[in-house]
């Protein structure tokens, strides 16, 4: 799968299939900083992810 | 995941409160909160008018968003600092917005109106570009609601940014800045708009999954002058604790609230305020801070006069 991240932006690249919750404990992101984007829908933290699939983390976290 | 009001297919679990909601379940939780905030602590009322300061960002057009459509009247006011590419695109992000939906709308800009943005004035000055951009944002966005008959100054402050704040003034014994950290500040004197954060019942995620869920358009990417901010690495510190122990940012600031709401009760802050001798906004002193801070960037900004 292909991961969109943020703060820089990069990307990151994982095999699948994974829960969303699997794939942010191996990139070490805590759930609570971040939202999982698949097109322009928001997916829960059990949903699946495959190998054809992009994601997007996006941070939630603003430093006003 | 299924919803814990309807039983769908849930789109976000929130730990804090032990559940999981769906679009349109999730949706009815953000809007109850907000109007329980604004209701519950008497921030304003349908008659009044509110200027909601926005700076394109994701909390700021989610509360404009949500405020209008609980019918208030509103105003957006912007403040473009003036920091290069992400000002602009910042701006832009508020101007496509507002004019999406009709909305009224004022922008500030600090380069048209002093010659220079937040980074030189706060190299001017010497001082973090964050200690500036606070004075700067607070006198400009009272001084606009002010100028257009604004009552009540809107922020999108939510529960992590205060829980955060909290922890920072705590860490310090902030007392002056505890006593005033509260979602309601009334307008202590004539000048001043009632200053209200009707988000601060929702946490810095969930207000960000409203606004993806609501297609809402908002900058993604990170003030540049942010980087290193205290105020991120309190955050970092209140999520560890929150993933350990869910709930715990809530149970801070609440708790904190409900104790200084009592203090607030049983003693009033009577702010020693007058008007500022230069530009006659209301200050503790006899020339006001952003006063003091223009002189200083007017003066150390001018070339040094030569001598012969």
């Amino acid at each position: 799968m292909k991961i969109l991240l943020h703060h820089p932006t990069r990307e990151a690249a994982l095999a699948g299939p994974k829960q969303v919750w699997q794939v942010l404990r191996e990139l070490e992101i805590l759930p609570d900083t971040v939202l999982v984007i698949r097109g322009d829908t928001l997916i829960a933290d059990d949903e699946m992810v495959g190998d054809q699939d992009t994601i997007e983390v996006r941070p939630v976290i603003s430093g006003g | 995941m299924r919803c814990r009001k309807c039983s769908t297919k849930a789109i976000i679990r929130l730990p804090r409160h032990n559940a999981a909601f769906c679009p349109s379940c999730f949706d009815e939780y953000v809007i109850e909160q907000v109007s329980r905030a604004i209701k519950g602590d008497r921030m304003f009322g349908h008659r009044e008018a509110v200027a909601v300061a926005v700076s394109g960002g994701k909390d700021s057009l989610a509360l404009w968003e949500i405020l209008v459509r609980l019918g208030y009247r509103t105003m957006g006011l912007h403040i473009d600092l003036g920091i290069g590419e992400y000002s602009v695109a910042s701006r832009k992000k508020v101007e496509v917005f507002a004019q999406a939906r009709n909305l009224p709308f004022v922008v500030h800009s600090l380069v048209e109106t002093h010659g220079l943005g937040i980074s030189e004035m706060s190299e001017e000055l010497r001082r973090p570009p964050c200690s500036a951009c606070g004075v700067i944002k607070r006198y400009n966005m009272n001084a606009i609601a002010m100028h257009y008959e604004m009552p009540v100054l809107a922020t999108g402050h939510n529960l992590d940014d205060e829980a955060s704040r909290l922890l920072g003034n705590v860490l310090h014994w902030q007392d002056d800045y505890l006593a005033k950290q509260l979602p309601v500040l009334p307008n202590d004197h004539p000048k001043h708009a009632r200053k209200v954060k009707p988000l601060y019942r929702l946490a810095e995620r969930e207000i960000a999954a409203w606004a993806v869920i609501h297609k809402i358009d908002y900058i993604v990417d990170e003030c540049p002058n942010s980087a290193g901010s205290k105020m991120l690495v309190y955050k970092d510190v209140l999520n560890r604790l929150e993933d350990a122990s869910p709930g715990t940012k809530h149970q801070f600031y609440f708790q904190f609230l409900d104790r200084q709401k009592a203090r607030a009760e049983a003693a009033p802050a009577a702010a020693d305020l007058r008007e500022c001798t230069s530009c006659g906004q209301p200050s503790t002193a006899e020339i006001c801070s952003y006063c003091k801070l223009v002189a200083t960037v007017q003066r150390r900004s001018e070339p040094a006069e030569l001598t012969p």
